[in-house]
């Protein structure tokens, strides 16, 4: 726990420049034909990044697409079928796109009209660019890591808990890869790939994630 | 003088080191600002504060405005207002007259920096003397998005010749060969209009203004326009009044062509009638008064019909009010609906949820903390100057 290691960890937090892209929809078809053509990236900052953005309040749906169905379409039916759709289970975003485009074109074939957006707007489809920011010194021991994870902005729990997995092809997290590769702890880094990180915010996650390594530095000194 | 550190006592915990490590990342590179001027609203308010802060986190950053004669601003003011949709007469000399001061301007300015940002529509034309190995973005502050045809048809070729556009909402740009960024405006915590105010102090000032608070106050801070929609205001307000005795204030600036004294004078008649309504005019700089009009409510209203983003109910929220605002502009974007406020589509709509407020003192005080932790977390300066620093690292890379 204290013996430092020669592989030192370094937080990294982000900020994301948003981008809007020439696709949107005026209704659910239009969401339908989109969802197929528009870039992985954007189907990343829809889903996943909707955790960077709506912190500390989370809302009650998932996904961006479920918050435009059910507050501009005002489709609650489909705004429910999206919300449930969990992007942290999926493979890979090509598996989600897959998904959300499944779940939309069920609820069409069931809709005997298709409902346009009268009072509301239309979806317009966006992608960001994340920006790296190294926070505070690299740590070595769990206890700094502990010191760290406590103290460190929170877009990189974001950033290494979501984007690393998501989009950067770190599919056990940077925490848990570390705490296993660098620390030798397979159990506690075991613990904290199961940590679920859908429909809550990224406070809750640090707090989940400090629980974990507290247990982790008093069964040590037990 | 206020510096960086002190946004620590308002920004969310992490914000300002943050910006420390982003201006690490810039060292080196030379920011400029360039602004049809220094005085009025929108991209000269919030660089007043940018600039500073930028500076004062060691960015190398400057501000340049242009200037011309008379023709080049009423050209300007013209092509600025049929780009945000309205009905204009744009003659060829005219917009001729207007490019070639912008080429007087080029030869004035220190054009060289890494990032130059371009605000708005007076200086857009300067990009055609962009030198060499500088990358160039323009910073729309309206919604282009019905800009009359002719206007969009002029403008867009010298807006394709950027390294890309920044607008406040998806929604407001339009097709263009560039990126397109999406950067919201922001507030600042610590200036006048939006500082902490103490009791006595907003008491003082309401008094000055012949306000009293011996009852629930209503309030909308909007320009007596009809895209503010004061008198369904108004109409709303008599709806909630058969229930509650309230107080309604509508506070803001008068437009001097006809449709706008005709909507003032609409506005006194309604008011010479009930003595519980009030129609303040304030000058454009009443800042405080609006500070501590706003800390006064018990709920405030943004009824807008047509609103570009607008930050009236930012503002509000801030001041930890529930705001009911129009489904309109960017306020479906600063509301978060049932959790800091309703937007609705009616004036039975605002009618309706004001008595549910009301009836509901609970809901007030929690919607009201709720909003005030969405604008800390959205759209304070910090989040605009954190935002800007992503685009200078991304755009310079």
């Amino acid at each position: 726990m204290t013996t430092p290691t020669s592989a030192p960890f370094q937080f990294i937090g982000c900020v994301e420049l948003r981008q809007a892209l020439d696709h949107r929809a005026r209704d659910e078809r239009e969401l339908l034909d989109r969802l197929e053509d528009a870039p992985a990236g954007s189907i990343f900052y829809h889903t996943h990044g909707y955790f960077l953005r709506h912190r500390p309040i989370t809302t009650a749906y998932g996904n961006d697409f479920a918050a435009w169905v059910a507050s501009h379409v005002r489709d609650q039916v489909l705004a429910e079928r999206l919300a449930v759709i969990n992007p942290f289970e999926m493979d890979s975003l090509e598996e989600l796109r897959e998904e959300l485009m499944s779940v939309v074109h069920d609820h069409l074939l069931r809709l005997s009209t298709i409902p346009r957006v009268e009072f509301g707007d239309a979806f317009h489809f966006q992608q960001s660019h994340i920006v790296e920011v190294p926070l505070g010194p690299a740590v070595t021991t769990l206890l700094e890591f502990r010191a760290g994870l406590a103290d460190v902005d929170a877009s990189a729990i974001y950033f290494h808990m979501v984007e690393a997995r998501a989009r950067l092809g770190r599919r056990s997290g940077d925490f848990a890869e570390w705490i296993r590769t660098s620390l030798q702890l397979p159990a506690l880094a075991e613990r904290l790939e199961r940590i679920d990180a859908y429909m809550t915010s990224l406070e809750r996650v640090r707090a989940r994630a400090l629980a974990l390594v507290d247990a982790e530095l008093e069964e040590a000194t037990a | 003088m206020i510096a960086i550190d002190d946004y620590r006592r308002v920004a969310p915990p992490g914000v300002v080191d943050m910006l420390l490590r982003l201006a690490e990342k810039v060292r080196g590179r030379r920011l400029l600002h360039i602004s049809g001027g220094r005085f009025g609203g929108g991209s000269a308010e919030i660089l007043h504060t940018l600039v500073p802060m930028m500076i004062d986190l060691g960015v190398d950053a400057a501000w340049e405005i242009t200037g011309g004669d008379p023709g080049f601003y009423t050209t300007a003011t013209s092509l600025r207002a049929a780009l945000d949709g309205a009905e204009r007469v744009l003659a060829d000399e005219a917009l001729a007259h207007y490019v070639e001061m912008n080429r007087v301007n080029a030869k004035k300015l220190a054009l060289d920096a890494d990032l130059v940002i371009v605000h708005d529509v007076q200086p857009a034309t300067l990009v055609e003397h962009r030198g060499p190995g500088s990358r160039w973005v323009w910073g729309c502050h309206f919604d282009a998005s019905r800009a009359q045809r002719r206007a969009w048809t002029f403008l867009r070729p010298w807006i394709n010749q950027y390294d890309a556009a920044i607008f406040s909402l998806p929604r407001f740009g339009r097709r263009l060969s560039i990126p397109r960024y999406v950067i919201a405006p922001s507030i600042d915590p610590l200036s006048e209009k939006n500082r902490d105010l103490t009791t006595r102090e907003v008491t003082t000032i309401l008094r000055g203004l012949g306000l009293t608070q011996d009852r629930p106050i209503l309030l909308q801070v909007a320009p007596f326009t009809a895209a503010e929609d004061p008198l369904g205001v108004i109409n709303a307000y008599r709806l909630v009044k058969k229930h509650y005795n309230v107080r309604l204030v509508l506070a803001g600036t008068s437009e001097t062509d006809r449709p706008g004294v005709e909507m003032l004078a609409e506005l006194r008649e309604a008011a010479r009638h009930d003595p519980d309504i009030t129609v303040l005019e304030l000058p454009p700089d009443a800042h405080l008064q609006i500070n501590a009009l706003q800390r006064a409510a018990t709920i405030v209203l943004q009824k807008s019909v047509h609103e570009a983003f607008g930050l009236g109910a930012v503002e509000a929220m801030w001041k930890g009010k529930p705001v009911v605002g129009g489904f309109a502009g960017g306020l479906t974007q600063q509301i978060i609906y049932d959790v800091t406020g309703y937007t609705v589509h009616s004036v039975e709509g605002a009618a309706f949820r004001l008595r549910h407020l009301l009836n509901n003192p609970e809901l007030i005080a929690r919607m009201g903390a709720a909003g005030r932790e969405h604008v800390r977390r959205s759209f304070l300066v910090t989040r605009h100057l954190t935002d800007y620093m992503a685009l200078l690292i991304h755009v310079t890379r």
